[in-house]
């Protein structure tokens, strides 16, 4: 896991890919470990994506968890416009995708799953949402990057990678394609280097910690 | 931060509208379509907007679709109706809107007996005005849960052959849905007695034809109109019996249409006369569908009109 692979300049500042293909595939395996290990099995899990970029990376996550267990997961995926604390200020949105949840929600261990977590505001809306289609035993948080920039008490579960940047910093998720896929970082002007670092380390246990949190470790 | 799409601050007429207005609030009501169908059919998203349904006529399902659409997205939702109100004690269309704005409403939904209603209240208040039905003039909603609901069933509007039929000459309905229709390119033809057909419909676009059979020949949708027996008067029909089985949309006529024609009726239905009940309740009907629609076309309306554009926050 070695990030911050390769890096460019550009006029208006610089980028880097934090995460390259075979880094996510490895990230993404890893998380579906956990996730299985921490809500106890499959019987009771389910994954729902925040739409758009959390959909595409729950949708990896099932077929991982496939992979591990041999069983389907469902999936699900929630649109926040209608949630937003802002919506009936900064509306209209666009386009308002339609939420997606076609099982019941009702005593289920629900993985909510996003690609980027930094202020929270997205979650607490996301989970608002979940709640309207029944009532799940425990909802989850993975997120493939904690950016931190936190406006609410919200942390995540299950995290990929932590990243110490500042809230300049663009943090773009591509999920296309096995080929395709990367986690770049743009800064803008100046040249600070993200700091990032693996959630958890390599060599400890993950059941060390079961019901704990993953922290930014700063 | 998002650029608003929806270009209009008032919905008083399908007039006026682009072919990308009316595509914009049919992809905003896929979205509140489907929150009709969750365990809880509610989104906060209008929180602390208040809506006011000024309603001059009667009218049990328009009214209760904009309320439940109001209540759907928790914005407060006041029914004012004509017989319970200062109206029947000679208070003004003026001064009513003038009292109400006090209130500061967010969005004036009205139905009122007199054409261009809505579009007088527009320009006299602050709050956004829906046209929810102005005399002869329009009722855009139903236009739009219209092409919805046709939309849903055929994919497209364009391309289409639709066929209104029945009383054109006193239908809002058939007026929006030929200008929304004809934005999209289909063939709009309208079928009525000459009697109740008004001068110079082909404005619209539309062909104008005073015969069933052939009107319907080859139709992808048909769009039976209410005989509006209250306005008739007796004069422009001899009998609906006779109206029945000249015009009335049956299995027998409905038979001169494609066969897989989508059958629409805005309500109340007058059957036996200008739809028979194996039609009406037939599997070509799409009769409850557009009333589910309309709660999710009218959601979609109120979200796009009650909310001001703004900076977003990151998420």
């Amino acid at each position: 896991m070695s990030p911050a692979s390769a890096s460019n300049e550009s006029e208006s500042g610089s980028q880097a890919t934090l995460l390259d293909a075979d880094a996510i595939a490895r990230v993404v395996k890893r998380l579906a470990l956990e996730i299985v290990e921490q809500t106890g099995g499959t019987e009771r899990l389910a994954l729902v994506g925040v739409r758009r970029g959390g959909v595409p990376l729950a949708k990896r996550l099932a077929d991982a968890i496939a992979t591990v267990e041999g069983t389907e997961v469902p999936v699900g995926s929630v649109d926040i416009s209608l949630y937003r604390d802002d919506a009936a200020t900064a509306l209209p949105d666009p386009k308002i995708g339609p939420s997606d949840v076609r099982f019941s929600v009702d005593g289920r261990d629900v993985v909510l799953v996003d690609d980027v977590l930094q202020t929270g505001r997205t979650i607490r809306a996301a989970i608002d949402c979940l709640l309207d289609y029944g009532r799940p035993r425990r909802i989850w948080l993975a997120v493939l990057c904690d950016r931190g920039g936190r406006e609410l008490p919200i942390g995540a579960d299950f995290v990929g990678r932590v990243l110490d940047v500042d809230a300049t910093v663009k943090v773009d998720v591509v999920l296309e394609g096995p080929g395709e896929d990367r986690v770049t970082v743009r800064t803008r002007g100046s040249l600070a280097q993200p700091n990032a670092q693996p959630s958890a380390q390599p060599n400890a246990q993950p059941s060390a910690s079961p019901s704990e949190p993953t922290e930014p470790s700063r | 931060m998002s650029e608003r799409r929806f270009s209009q601050r008032h919905l008083t007429g399908i007039e006026g509208l682009s072919a990308a207005d009316v595509l914009h609030v049919l992809d905003t009501a896929e979205a509140f379509f489907e929150v009709s169908r969750r365990p809880v059919r509610k989104v906060p998203t209008l929180r602390g907007k208040t809506i006011l349904n000024l309603f001059y006529e009667a009218s049990t399902r328009t009214r209760t679709s904009f309320e439940l659409a109001g209540k759907r997205l928790s914005a407060d939702v006041v029914n004012i109706s004509v017989a319970q109100s200062s109206v029947s004690k000679g208070e003004s269309l003026y001064d009513t809107v003038k009292t109400l704005e006090a209130m500061h409403p967010d969005v004036v939904v009205l139905r009122h007996e007199a054409s261009g209603a809505a579009e007088y209240v527009a320009k006299r208040i602050r709050a956004s005005v829906v046209n929810a039905g102005d005399g002869q003039h329009e009722h855009p909603t139903q236009a739009l849960l219209d092409a919805f609901t046709i939309r849903r069933h055929k994919g497209k509007l364009d391309g289409l052959v639709v066929t209104i039929c029945g009383d054109v000459m006193h239908s809002r309905v058939a007026r929006s849905n030929a200008l929304l229709l004809r934005l999209f390119g289909a063939e709009v033809r309208v079928v009525a007695p000459r009697t109740l057909m008004p001068v110079a419909m082909e404005q619209y676009g539309v062909r104008v034809l005073h015969e069933l059979e052939p009107a319907l020949e080859g139709a992808d949708v048909v769009m039976v109109l209410r005989i509006q027996r209250e306005r008739l008067q007796g004069a422009l029909l001899p009998s609906m019996r006779e109206y029945a089985r000249t015009f009335g949309v049956n299995a027998r006529t409905l038979a001169y249409a494609k066969p897989d024609a989508l059958v629409m009726h805005p309500g109340p239905m007058n059957r036996g006369v200008e739809i028979s009940s194996d039609v009406a309740d037939g599997a070509q009907s799409a009769v409850l569908e557009q009333v589910e629609a309309g709660v999710a076309v009218r959601m979609a309306v109120l979200y796009l009109l009650a909310a001001e554009p703004g900076e977003r926050a990151g998420g």
